[in-house]
């Protein structure tokens, strides 16, 4: 069954279009990675898969409906933080909001709790339960986030720069449970580590207001130049020569 | 002291600072931390709107109250999906509007009307049986709406957007939650007056956030807080014969100047 399908969508801040004729479907269970330049319409399509954007044209199904139907079988790590620091609630609290999807009259309370205490330990920050979440640091905070996003126990994963400010260490065991989620789970996570993108991920999407879909995990040249419109520059950055040289050798 | 019990209007006075606290504690704490006092400014505000067309009609002026809260949080909920910047504006329109409704229709109205300054600014000393019946209905609503939808407006209040993502109908969820602010904001007209309501609202929990570990514990110091203020700002009052409104707001404020300090 295919967990996304993009049809002819279309979506336009006021007037400044972002994203124009996008098609793309994802398999269940694949492992996504969209890369594309800064401005390039990543996090808004994210946010139409997610709900959060309604687009003004095409349509997008999850398994076979429309979003508002399926949002409960989404896990979402937004890529910046949309809370208050001063707000009083605890790494556990924070957590426990996927929950909230469960429509059920009555609530399993102890279940949920042992849910959030389940992903937290997955993440590495069970024993921060208790902390107040202003009080963290930046990359324990995303990966509250990505625990949170967890305790929905989504069908469906995705991830805007979940790793923006996660360390190196903390960032490769990440990537090590993504991996195994991904038996379970589609996964789709946006990146700007082409290095990384390419070494766990099974396709490629380029976006920079047209989508590129790529069946296969191959990173050329000219896929990052059409993307990326041949900023050289920026694509040194994130990109460790190696990988393209790989590349041309194999060509 | 204890003689000033036998006075009837100080048991109200009492019963009233109780019960007005604890649906401004409560209320307030989601004021503060959704940092919308503005927008509950301008509820309250538009409220003389509401009192004067009542005056004018002749109908209970805090029915007026309570419909132009109503109103003035559902369009509150409409302009909110609007940018921050014209948000900010059109509160601040509504907030005035309500406010020259109110004299517009006062000066329409034939008769004198020699309470409105009570309304603008309050009077506890002045709270009827029939005033606290009402406020003991209201605040069962106000406290039993949040216990219901404590993590439904947690959510929203910390992350609309999350909240939003999961499937809550966060709309519908943050007009709920206007709504009973303007409840609230009503309570607290005869407390501390339309022009002070939000001090009230808001003092309490600024103070309370600094200290607590939760929402539930910030919402428990500011009630706890919000009776102190108002007690000892219902004694000022009588004893130096001051406006009770002004009295409960001063003290409010030197409780925040002390806890700011304090906290330095
Ligand atoms: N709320 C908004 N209102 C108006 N324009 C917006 C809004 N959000 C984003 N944009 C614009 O839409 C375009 C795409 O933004 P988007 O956030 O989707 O880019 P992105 O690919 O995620 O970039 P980045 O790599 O920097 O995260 C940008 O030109 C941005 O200025
Ligand atoms: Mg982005």
């Amino acid at each position: 069954m295919k967990a996304i399908e993009v049809k002819n969508l279309f979506f336009q801040y006021e007037d400044l279009p972002v994203l124009e004729d996008i098609n793309f479907d994802v398999e269940e269970k694949d492992f996504v990675g969209i890369i594309g330049p800064n401005g390039g319409g990543k996090t808004t399509l994210i946010k139409i898969l997610v709900g959060l954007l309604k687009p003004q044209r095409g349509t997008v199904n999850i398994f076979e409906k429309p979003v508002s139907a399926m949002n409960h079988h989404i896990g979402y790590v937004p890529q910046s933080f949309n809370f208050d620091s001063s707000f009083p609630i605890s790494v556990i609290d924070v957590t426990k909001m996927g929950r909230l999807n469960q429509s059920k009259i009555f609530k399993n309370s102890a279940e949920d709790q042992l849910i959030a205490e389940e992903c937290l330990k997955k993440v590495d920050m069970l024993t921060m339960k208790d902390k107040l979440i202003g009080n963290l640091s930046g990359g324990q905070k995303q990966r509250v986030l990505i625990a949170r996003a967890l305790t929905v126990k989504p069908k469906i994963l995705i991830l805007d720069e979940p790793t923006a400010s996660i360390d190196s260490k903390a960032g490769l065991n990440f990537y090590e449970l993504l991996h195994r989620l991904n038996e379970e789970m589609t996964i789709i996570m946006i990146s700007h580590d082409i290095g990384v993108i390419s070494q766990y991920v099974e396709k490629i999407a380029c976006l920079n207001k047209k989508l590129v879909f790529h069946d296969s995990k191959e990173i050329s040249r000219e896929m990052l130049e059409q993307t990326y419109q041949c900023p050289v520059d920026l694509i040194a950055h994130g990109l460790p020569h190696r990988i393209l040289d790989e590349h041309e050798h194999n060509h | 002291m204890p003689e000033l019990f036998t006075y009837n209007f100080m048991v109200n006075a009492l019963i009233a600072s109780f019960l007005a606290s604890i649906a401004a504690g409560v209320i307030g704490s989601y004021v503060v931390v959704k940092r919308i006092v503005f927008i509950s400014g301008g509820i309250s505000h538009s409220t003389y709107g509401g009192i004067g067309l009542g005056y004018l009609l002749g109908f209970n002026p805090i029915l007026g109250a309570v419909g132009a809260a109503l109103v003035t949080a559902g369009i509150v909920a409409k302009i909110s999906r609007k940018k921050k910047q014209s948000e900010d504006m059109l509160i601040g329109i509504v907030w005035a509007l309500g406010m020259a409704l109110g004299i517009f229709f006062i000066n329409l109205s034939e008769g004198y009307a020699p309470d409105l300054m009570s309304y603008l600014f309050g009077n506890i000393l002045l709270v009827s049986n029939v005033d606290l019946v009402l406020m003991f209905i209201l605040n069962i609503i106000v406290i039993g709406t949040v216990i219901i939808y404590y993590n439904k407006f947690q959510a929203v209040t910390f992350d609309e957007e999350f909240a939003k993502s999961v499937g809550l109908n966060t709309d519908r969820i943050y007009l709920l939650l206007l709504i009973l602010i303007a409840i609230t904001t009503v309570m607290l007209i005869k407390v501390v007056g339309i022009v002070l309501v939000i001090a009230l609202i808001s003092i309490p929990p600024a103070i309370a956030i600094n200290y607590s570990k939760s929402l539930k514990q910030m919402m428990l110091i500011s009630v706890i807080l919000g009776l102190l203020f108002t007690i000892f700002g219902l004694f000022i009052s009588y004893y130096l014969n001051l406006t009770s409104g002004a009295s409960i707001i001063f003290i409010s404020v030197v409780g925040y100047l002390f806890s700011y300090f304090l906290k330095k």
